[in-house]
């Protein structure tokens, strides 16, 4: 279905292009959904097969490759993220396509560093305890050290999880830690249990996005937050054009040379230009019925945290 | 290099789910009415694939891969994608050469025309096994087994942008495992050099070339001594006087002994070095 690029096939091409725009509305009649793929148009169940090779093929070397594209950007953002959440300890997190585990890790550290800080300044408000009292306080903190916050991790893709286990593992997380096999548009878990909802970068590689909003809704607590960090649209045309040049140009490559897969990448820098820009998606989460919906540009609108209250 | 406005005019197009009809080695989507009025005049001509496992690449996305494979590929010599992807994004010169050299020598021109493939599942194994020792079928199934290698691992072409300079690359990666027959040198890294630098002055693809330069720089002393005063005045003599390797039909040729076929190529007899 190549168009053709000089102007002298213009005619030929509008002819071939009224044809396949009558192909499309009679295969429309056969009902099956069209939506994309990076650029391409595919079917829904395609387009769910095609996104889990996807991730199947990156999974080792998801993290490395987030550092390389990004500069190791990433990290703040992330951060950022975790720190506009301020979780309190005795938080329930669920992290969506949460895969290997960045904002779970960062939302245990965070909570950590919470506790430990209340524990030292309940000690130091009450400066006359006994000796008994500050021994269980210290006990307190090394059998609790985390308040009792806990973080779901849910992914939908098998190889995703296996890596953030591995990756836990292997900096040393256990406490406060679940991994579930999980689909965002259908999520495994009951009504109104989760305190905070994230998907990081993840919304973006969801089929049915309004199904997702809905699932949030639906598993989190009257007064539960709803949290979104994902690439959005630059309105910065400068910016917009070297962003432009360095996702079309370098990021592919960066995947072909680092980790020889071309076409996992070239399908990220499509998906992010096919998402709904700031706007559009917070209508998204007004219509799942989230109120005091925000976003927050970063980087120019390079990344945005879009959030909102269950209420 | 895509233009801002048209950039601006289909992204705002995508986001409001116009279906972007966007083929394979499409950087930006356009719905189906407006096409020509908008089109980009400095993309590269023809961003649609022209074999099957072709993606389309720009000059500079050509530069960057050619940078990043060439240090990925001295970072772990074991990468051969990256070797493979670094001489793809620079034969652009040599690659036409090769191409009508082919051409122009009865042989290769059939080749060029039947495009055979050298795979598992076009040898006939058993039979290879069973040629006399010394005929050039049974000394590359030894060398197959010997090194533990299959001639399924060549990578296919994915950046040649023309079909026809797709096909000599992916000749010349099949041919590759029949030199080291021809060369009697093993797969470790000496007798890569070797091939590498027989390679080199053959086909002048730059790859080879540069893998002939960097390759030395992993030996030890001993292997480069041999290397300096035996192996590399030896391939360099056969290299010259050899006719190019890419226009011997090897499929046709299983039955012929190894000496015989190198005599007719014009590539002297190896050394007696252990490689």
């Amino acid at each position: 279905m190549a168009a053709g690029l000089r102007p002298g096939r213009a005619l030929l091409s509008r002819r071939r292009g009224a044809l396949c725009a009558l192909l499309r509305a009679a295969r429309g009649l056969a009902a099956r959904p069209e939506t994309h793929f990076g650029f391409q148009n595919v079917t829904e169940a395609e387009r769910r097969e095609k996104i889990y090779q996807v991730f199947e093929n990156v999974a080792e070397k998801y993290d490395v490759m987030n550092d390389s594209m990004s500069l190791g950007i990433h990290r703040v953002w992330k951060d950022i993220l975790v720190h506009k959440m301020n979780p309190s300890p005795g938080t329930l997190l669920v992290d969506v396509a949460g895969g290997t585990g960045d904002i779970a890790f960062r939302f245990l550290n965070y909570v950590r560093s919470v506790r430990e800080r209340q524990l030292q300044q309940k000690l130091r408000n009450h400066q006359n305890l006994s000796w008994q009292e500050i021994s269980k306080s210290y006990q307190e903190e090394k059998s609790n050290p985390l308040g009792d916050s806990q973080v779901v991790v849910c992914d939908i893709n098998k190889e995703m999880l296996k890596a953030g286990m591995q990756k836990a593992q292997h900096l040393g997380y256990s406490e406060g830690l679940s991994w579930v096999l999980g689909n965002a548009e259908e999520l495994p878990f009951d009504d109104d249990k989760f305190d905070v909802y994230t998907i990081a970068f993840g919304i973006r590689n969801v089929t049915r996005i309004d199904l997702a909003l809905q699932e949030a809704y639906r598993v989190l607590k009257p007064g539960g937050r709803f949290l979104c960090l994902e690439f959005s649209h630059v309105s910065n045309p400068l910016l917009s054009r070297l962003y432009d040049l360095y996702s079309f140009q370098v990021i592919p490559v960066l995947g072909e040379v680092i980790a020889g897969d071309w076409k996992s990448y070239q399908y990220l820098v499509e998906s992010i230009r096919r998402f709904p820009p700031q706007e559009e998606l917070k209508a998204m989460i007004e219509d799942a019925g989230f109120l005091k919906v925000d976003y927050q540009n970063l980087n120019s609108g390079i990344v945005a945290i879009h959030s909102g209250f269950k209420l | 290099m895509l233009r801002g406005a048209a950039v601006r005019a289909a992204l705002l197009r995508a986001v409001r789910g116009a279906p972007g009809r966007a083929g394979l080695g499409r950087a930006v989507p356009r719905a189906e009415e407006e096409e020509d009025e908008e089109e980009e005049e400095g993309r590269p001509v023809g961003r649609v694939p022209l074999y099957p496992g072709h993606i389309p690449t720009s000059p500079l996305q050509k530069a960057l891969l050619a940078a990043g494979s060439a240090c990925a590929a001295l970072w772990d010599p074991y990468r051969h994608d990256m070797v493979a992807v670094l001489g793809e994004t620079t034969g652009c010169l040599a690659l036409p050469t090769l191409r009508d050299r082919m051409r122009n020598d009865p042989e290769g021109y059939r080749i060029f025309q039947e495009r055979p493939r050298i795979r598992l599942s076009t040898l006939d194994m058993a039979w290879l096994r069973g040629l006399p020792d010394g005929a050039l079928g049974r000394e590359y199934i030894r060398f197959l087994e010997d090194n533990k290698v299959s001639p399924d691992t060549r990578m296919p072409a994915k950046f040649v942008d023309d079909e026809e300079l797709a096909y000599v690359i992916q000749r010349y990666r099949e041919v590759h495992d029949l030199m080291h027959t021809l060369l009697g040198m093993p797969t470790n890294m000496l007798g890569e050099v070797v091939v590498k630098w027989f390679e080199a002055i053959q086909t002048g693809l730059p790859m080879c070339v540069l893998g002939a330069a960097f390759g030395p720089v992993r030996l030890n002393a001993r292997k480069l001594q041999v290397l300096a005063t035996e192996l590399l005045p030896w391939a360099v003599r056969s290299g010259r006087n050899a006719s190019c390797v890419l226009n011997v039909y090897y499929e046709q040729r299983w039955e012929q002994s190894v000496e015989s076929l190198r005599e007719e190529i014009g590539i002297f007899p190896p050394p007696a070095v252990r490689v």
